[in-house]
């Protein structure tokens, strides 16, 4: 049977704004219950078909260049259209998020629901943190899925 | 005077950022660039006045398909530099984390980056909605390898487990034997490779190459050897300096390198296997042979064929070794530091990776040289898209530029290696 629900976190913490993904993450496991899955990735193709296979829904974090404003937040629902390849071409490696999750389409393995928020990135400079409207967004980001997740009644303050 | 032009600016399917451009004049090569425009990374600069022991972690992270060869050139250079011997159960587990990163890479690349190429598929997504079954194995072969790179480096991206001198944790045998059943699998799934990219299409295209790999007496090489070719090249790793020289392009922030006073020269797999065959395991060579494997092999197409026969015996290395293991008293060995200067050399997935540090008394880092095997290989990228695109004139433009970046991924080519990133450019007039 399949569990309920996963968060991955997507990036490169030592990265400027790639690292939001994984942010976001740390944040979430932060607030949420010990039972909610939330792992932290670089993104591999491999690792996450082999993760996500077993969730019924699955929610991904990741730094995206559209264009768009800085901090901008984008929303994808996966099972419904293939995600724009020119957002996420974030990562030097041959095999993207778009690739993994165009994979697991073809072959059967995409989780029953697949939402992927990209967070529109500034820059990408090594060793500076979030800017500041990436900043702002990954908080927003937080609150958005934590309420997705039906947590809503336990936030603080 | 016609003239054509074939531009590919951004290549797909190759780990980093490159271009192609090549000008063809009245039904000649006019130029031709394999452009590597992936920014400069200065890692031999900024290793100097770190210390010795930070080299294995830092220079592992110049590639994240690779990191274990970095990790592996570093230690030995550091070893070498410092006299220490690595033996016993140390050095197999060496060699087995090397066979986890040979399986993670080449099961990317031959079936989710090149076999798109010999199928007419744009990309791998392609292939797996007709052939499902095919990503699928590549999936798991994959996973078998990131499972050993996992056991033995702590993570399987950018391990973190690996010293000068050995490991911080060794794992227990217990740990070593739940890896057989996923290996045993591995390898089935591998022999079958080898069958089905022998049965490719390949393009009738020959060159007379100078192979170069390192070679051992008693094994198939990963950590030592010395460094031999097919043109009579046999020196140890401390000479390379001595027979091999790098030169700047202006085009590329990879610099070219060559055998001095020789052409281009070609390493990985295909040079691996054709100096080496008789090192590989028995049922590496029983496959390769079944399957109609010629040596030597002059044709790089074929390397996606030389890829899978190193996945049998990586398969069946690592195998061996779990089998024979026992768990070391301590994982790393003891030394002492000393100012020295140190050479690595060993067989990245891609082929030779040399490393080279100076060390003080302090045991920090005062000169440091790393020559990872893509830019080792962009000579003999540009010579062969010269005689394929020279004997290819008639094909119309788009299968033409298909088939140059076909050539170019015969290397399997690394560009955030090799500047320690690839797009395509043809133009004719």
């Amino acid at each position: 049977m399949k569990s309920q629900v996963l968060i991955i976190g997507i990036g490169n913490p030592d990265r400027g704004d790639d690292a939001v993904g994984v942010i976001v993450a740390q944040r979430l496991r932060q607030r949420l219950p010990a039972n909610v899955p939330i792992l932290q990735t670089t993104g591999d193709p491999g690792f996450l078909m082999e993760t996500w296979k077993t969730f019924e829904t699955v929610i991904l974090i990741d730094a995206v260049r559209s264009g768009a404003a800085p901090g901008t937040i984008h929303r994808f629902d996966a099972n419904e259209s293939p995600l724009p390849a020119n957002f996420f071409r974030c990562s030097t490696h041959a095999l993207g998020i778009p690739e993994a999750i165009e994979l697991a389409r073809a072959l059967g393995d995409i989780p029953p629901k697949l939402i992927v928020y990209g967070i529109e990135a500034k820059d990408f400079v090594t060793g500076t943190g979030l800017s500041a409207s990436v900043e702002q967004a990954a908080d927003q980001v937080v609150k958005l899925i934590f309420s997705v997740v039906g947590c809503a009644t336990a936030i603080q303050g | 005077m016609r003239s054509r032009t074939i531009k590919v600016d951004w290549l797909a399917r190759v780990e980093g950022e490159g271009a192609l451009h090549v000008k063809i004049k009245n039904s000649k090569v006019a130029d031709l660039k394999f452009r590597i425009f992936e920014p400069p990374r200065f890692f031999e600069a900024f290793m100097r006045g770190r210390k010795y022991s930070e080299a294995p972690d830092i220079t592992a992270r110049i590639c994240g398909i690779c990191p274990v060869a970095y990790q592996m050139s570093a230690c030995h250079a550091m070893e070498d530099a410092f006299g220490v011997k690595m033996d016993g159960q140390l050095r197999a587990l060496r060699r087995l984390i090397y066979c986890g990163e040979w399986i993670e890479s080449h099961a990317l690349h031959v079936f989710l980056l090149h076999a798109p190429d010999f199928l007419g598929y744009e990309d791998a997504i392609q292939i797996a909605r007709d052939h499902p079954d095919i990503v699928r194995r590549a999936l798991q072969l994959k996973k078998a390898g990131n499972s050993l790179v996992a056991l033995l480096g702590g993570r399987e991206i950018h391990p973190i487990n690996v010293r000068v001198g050995g490991f911080y944790r060794v794992p227990t045998r217990r740990e070593m034997a739940a890896l057989t059943g996923p290996l045993e699998e591995a390898r089935d799934i591998a022999v079958e490779a080898v069958r089905w990219t022998a049965a490719l299409p390949f393009p009738e295209f020959e060159r007379d190459y100078e192979f170069v790999a390192m070679i051992h007496p008693d094994e198939y090489p990963f950590n030592e050897g010395r460094l031999i070719s097919n043109r009579g090249l046999d020196i140890p790793v401390c000479e390379y300096d001595k027979h091999f020289a790098e030169q700047q392009v202006a085009y590329s922030t990879a610099l070219h390198s060559q055998i001095e006073n020789r052409e281009a020269y070609f390493v990985g797999p295909l040079a691996r296997v054709n100096l080496n065959f008789d090192k590989l395991s028995p049922l590496a060579q029983k496959t390769a042979r079944a399957a109609g494997l010629r040596l030597p092999c002059q044709n790089p197409f074929k390397s996606i064929i030389a890829r899978c026969v190193e996945l049998v015996y990586a398969c069946d290395e690592a195998l061996r070794i779990i089998a024979e293991y026992e768990m070391p008293d301590q994982p790393a060995v003891q030394f002492q530091p000393k100012a020295a200067t140190g050479y690595g050399c060993t067989e990245a997935p891609r082929g030779i990776l040399y490393h080279r540090y100076r060390i003080d008394d302090q045991g920090l880092i005062a000169d440091a040289r790393i020559i990872p095997p893509t830019s080792q290989n962009q000579g003999s990228i540009e010579a062969d898209l010269r005689e394929f695109i020279s004997a290819n004139l008639k094909l119309p433009n788009k299968k033409l530029q298909w088939q140059c970046e076909q050539t170019i991924r015969n290397y399997d080519p690394c560009i955030s290696c090799s500047t320690h990133y690839l797009n395509l450019h043809i133009e004719q007039t």
